[in-house]
């Protein structure tokens, strides 16, 4: 067997499942190849979720007969809506995570997967901020999935422009100071000033497109945040304001839009309206140090914690000449000698670390909230990663002392738990295939039982590494 | 039950001295406690530490402004120029009682508006981003006594903060909720990874964390799962057992984010006066824990930069430069600002718009690590900060 089947399946997958290197060593690169295609692949747990729209329209209704029910001799919410409020935030957040887990560990397509969750991490929202929990794996599935082998700009604005992010970056609360309203309401109440809010502007400059060493300025920051005023999600506030839109979608609102012509980094923008925006996206997507940047986070996350520059330069050369095409990007990855040299070249995050421990044992749980509690337990909870910049990808940010030891707690839960009869030694040679050492394969097979085998194994650094 | 530390003993890792402190303070007797407060998103030091005196104060803060001292629900008073937050009670108390400090108008090296590099720059105690890939306190710990089996420093969380990452081995620790692994499958994971460094060590020190953790029922996973106040302080409880342990480490870092505050600031009460709350109740819940080891002890909490003195347009505020720093426990010289303070005039401002730094949160760092942990001067300005000779170490933040 080809040490590239074991790479292709470790490295760019999601961990082999007991069987699949034997598909994948025909044509390891081949096969990475042919998941680049479309969106359609998707796992039916998936498929079957409700629409943000839908989850938001069910998040402000209650909100609003919590408004209408509460007391209002202390203006504190009535007990059993609030109850009913976390009731259905977990129950949307179950199942978005359930579904997530579920098809990341009984995938065909796991490179496909990969690239999903690469981009989800790299347009980070975190769900500690309501109502997010409710929407983040449909943020995910809506905005990312689609746009994973497409055009770069089509993801981005796919992403600046849904719901979530522009919850998560207080977008819909910023207002042109220059802006119909913005002036109105300056004029009518002179206790507090209503205006921007740079936070979105701000975030897709540092951390979805240019690179904090982009080039931009505390100028360019202020300026692109007037130029998306108005980017907003449809429907009524909580409190009222702007009926327009349809509920839980974006929406434009030009009442609060700051007018006129702007300059980012150098160029003027004249478009009106939400065209302003779309087109500092669409040069922002092909802008060089938007593709270095992102090339590198490419490179880092899939081949080394220190990539070699010769690929990155490599991979942002072929970006800026395809114009933010996404699949030749990942085709000159997969083409890149770099990419294969060495088999365990990365320290596994602790997200495809249990999942590819549940891949090894071919299981697919039906409920994945020990999942959750595991991960949250290793330092990366599921949609949670506290900051827009999404999880670090190197070893030293996962490498913690404790953070091992929680792995060889979870190596012990899922052989507790899911644990098979199958042989430990032979999980590991259908898993790892050629990068199973011998001296890990010995180790295991001296085990005092077939669960601590299986506890060994999943905590080796074999496994560990991909 | 064979404990962790016989374990250790028997795979013939990691000799622990028993009877004897695990490391010995170069020019101190020991029992020298230092624990970093990260506050991770910037949080406002314009409203831990209002300068109610200021007569700009009001006008720039407009909404944010906070009710001057003496009002209802008002700032709890430090000197005629500057208040502390009302949910602060309890480091306010201490500092009555000469046990706290506030250092205001602070500020690392770094002067741009990114989250996670102002981190890099506060942690890395260089200049500026990236310029190392350790962290200063790493660097400290080296006349400390480190070598595997006596860490001087814990990081009270899954992965070591970039501050404490480096060549000096140091403990980290976070609660579980999973079930343990069984001792004879520790052993064989040893015997494992001990041709793998990178799991060899991390190991070792895992099983020395769990050792001291498991000394008494001190947090269970649901606990420290609870809300933030709830979580703080059993993260503060915690700490305080491994720095009180007999052969546990000195030097403890612990982190808490949500200060990121953009929209719907508060202002007596709200997002930020609740994080507040908990953090006040987190640090009394540490000098409580720790006993008398507290007379020993310095606390300092500090943020990557501050907030804009001026409110944005939804009652939150934006990324700044200069911020307020806390000193706390019996080893601070307590009682007193130290700041020299620029103004909130238009013209007072950074860039016209964040609170200007006039003290380098290095010099604060170098007066703390040399007058409670003797660290040397030469150490200091080499190794531990280098190219920091902008920012002398600010002198009597300690007791003598």
């Amino acid at each position: 067997m080809k040490k590239d089947t074991a790479i292709a399946a470790n490295r760019f997958g999601l961990g082999a499942r007991p069987g699949d290197l034997e598909t994948i060593d025909k044509d390891p690169k081949g096969w990475l190849l042919d998941q680049l295609e479309g969106p359609s692949r998707l796992a039916g747990d998936i498929r079957d979720l409700p629409a943000s729209a839908d989850v938001l329209v069910e998040v402000r209704d209650l909100r609003r007969s919590q408004r209408e029910m509460s007391d209002p001799a202390n203006d504190a919410p009535a007990p059993d809506i609030v109850q009913k409020y976390r009731q259905l935030v977990r129950r949307h957040f179950l199942e978005q995570t359930n579904a997530r887990y579920r098809a990341a560990a009984e995938s065909d397509y796991p490179f496909h997967e990969r690239l999903v969750h690469f981009w989800s991490n790299h347009f980070a929202i975190s769900a500690d901020k309501q109502p997010l929990p409710a929407i983040a794996g449909l943020y995910e599935n809506e905005a990312i999935r689609p746009n994973v082998a497409g055009n770069f700009y089509d993801l981005l604005l796919a992403c600046e422009q849904h719901p979530a992010m522009i919850v998560y970056l207080d977008n819909q609360r910023s207002i042109g100071p220059g802006s119909t309203l913005g002036k109105r309401a300056n004029r009518l109440r002179r206790d507090r000033s209503i205006g921007l809010n740079e936070n979105l502007a701000r975030e897709i400059l540092e951390l979805h497109t240019l690179g904090v060493d982009g080039g931009y300025t505390q100028d360019d920051v202020t300026t692109f945040a007037k130029v998306i005023t108005g980017w907003s999600v449809g429907g009524a506030t909580d409190n009222g304001r702007f009926a327009d839109g349809d509920p839980g979608t974006f929406q434009f609102r030009s009442p609060i839009h700051e007018p006129g012509d702007h300059e980012v980094l150098g160029k003027r923008y004249a478009q009106s309206g939400v065209a302003q925006g779309e087109a500092v996206l669409r040069d922002l997507a092909v802008h060089p140090s938007t593709a270095r940047f992102v090339a590198a986070k490419l490179a880092r996350h899939f081949v080394a914690d220190e990539p070699p520059q010769a690929l990155v330069d490599e991979l942002a050369a072929t970006w800026l000449e395809n114009g933010g095409e996404l699949a030749p990007v990942y085709e000159a990855l997969i083409d890149a000698e770099a990419a294969w040299a060495e088999p365990l070249a990365k320290y596994k995050s602790p997200h495809d670390f249990v999942i590819s421990s549940l891949r090894a044992f071919n299981h697919v749980p039906d409920d994945t909230r020990f999942i959750v509690g595991a991960l949250d337990l290793m330092g990366q909870a599921p949609f949670r990663p506290g900051s827009p910049a999404g999880w670090p990808d190197t070893a030293d940010e996962w490498g913690g002392a404790d953070a091992l030891y929680k792995r060889i707690e979870w190596s012990n839960t899922v052989a507790r738990v899911i644990g098979s009869r199958v042989n430990p030694v032979e999980i590991g040679d259908a898993v790892l295939g050629p990068v199973f050492a011998a001296e890990t394969r010995k180790a295991i097979a001296r085990a005092e039982s077939n669960a601590q085998g299986h506890t060994l194994f999943l905590a080796s650094p074999d496994f560990q590494r991909r | 039950m064979v404990s962790r530390r016989d374990l250790l003993k028997a795979a013939g890792i990691g000799a622990i001295a028993s009877g004897i402190p695990g490391l010995s303070l170069a020019g101190t007797d020991g029992e020298e406690r230092f624990v970093l407060v990260i506050l991770r998103g910037a949080a406002d030091g314009l409203a831990v530490a209002p300068p109610y005196g200021d007569g700009n104060y009001r006008k720039v803060r407009g909404e944010l402004a906070l009710p001057a001292p003496g009002d209802d629900g008002g700032l709890l008073k430090l000197d005629g120029l500057f208040g502390l937050h009302p949910s602060l009670e309890g480091i306010h108390g201490e500092y009555q009682d000469q046990r706290a400090l506030i250092v205001h108008a602070v500020a690392s090296p770094y002067r741009e508006r990114s989250h996670f590099d102002g981190q890099d720059v506060l942690e890395n105690g260089g200049a500026a981003v990236g310029v190392a890939r350790d962290g200063w306190l790493n660097r400290s710990l080296l006349p400390l006594g480190s070598s595997l089996g006596d860490e001087v420093a814990i990081a009270m969380a899954q992965t070591t903060p970039l501050v404490l990452r480096g060549d000096n081995s140091v403990m980290s620790w976070a609660p579980s909720q999973m079930p343990d692994a069984d001792d004879s499958t520790l052993r064989r994971l040893q015997a494992m990874y001990a041709d793998d460094a990178f799991f060899a060590t991390r190991l070792t020190q895992a099983l020395e964390a769990q050792e001291i953790a498991a000394g008494e029922s001190m947090m269970s996973g649901r606990q420290a799962r609870g809300n933030n106040a709830q979580q703080t302080r059993a993260m503060a409880q915690a700490t305080a057992r491994f720095l009180t342990a007999d052969d546990g480490p000195r030097i403890a870092v612990i982190e808490a984010g949500g200060w990121d505050t953009h929209a719907n600031q508060g202002t007596t009460g709200g997002a930020l006066a609740n994080r507040l709350e908990a953090l006040d109740e987190g640090l009394m819940a540490l000098r409580d824990g720790l006993g008398d080891a507290w007379s020993k002890t310095v606390v300092a909490v500090v943020t990557e930069f501050g907030r804009t003195v001026a409110v944005n347009g939804t009652r939150g505020t934006d990324h700044g430069t200069a911020s307020a720093a806390i000193l706390l426990g019996g080893a601070v010289n307590g009682g007193q600002v130290v700041a020299d303070w620029p103004g909130l005039r238009q013209s007072d401002l950074h860039q016209g718009r964040d609170l200007k730094p006039t003290t380098d949160m290095r010099s604060l760092f170098k007066g703390v690590l040399s007058e409670h942990l003797s660290i040397s001067a030469n150490l200091l300005n080499e190794k531990v900060f280098p190219d920091s000779a902008v920012a002398p170490r600010l002198t009597g933040l300690v007791r003598a």
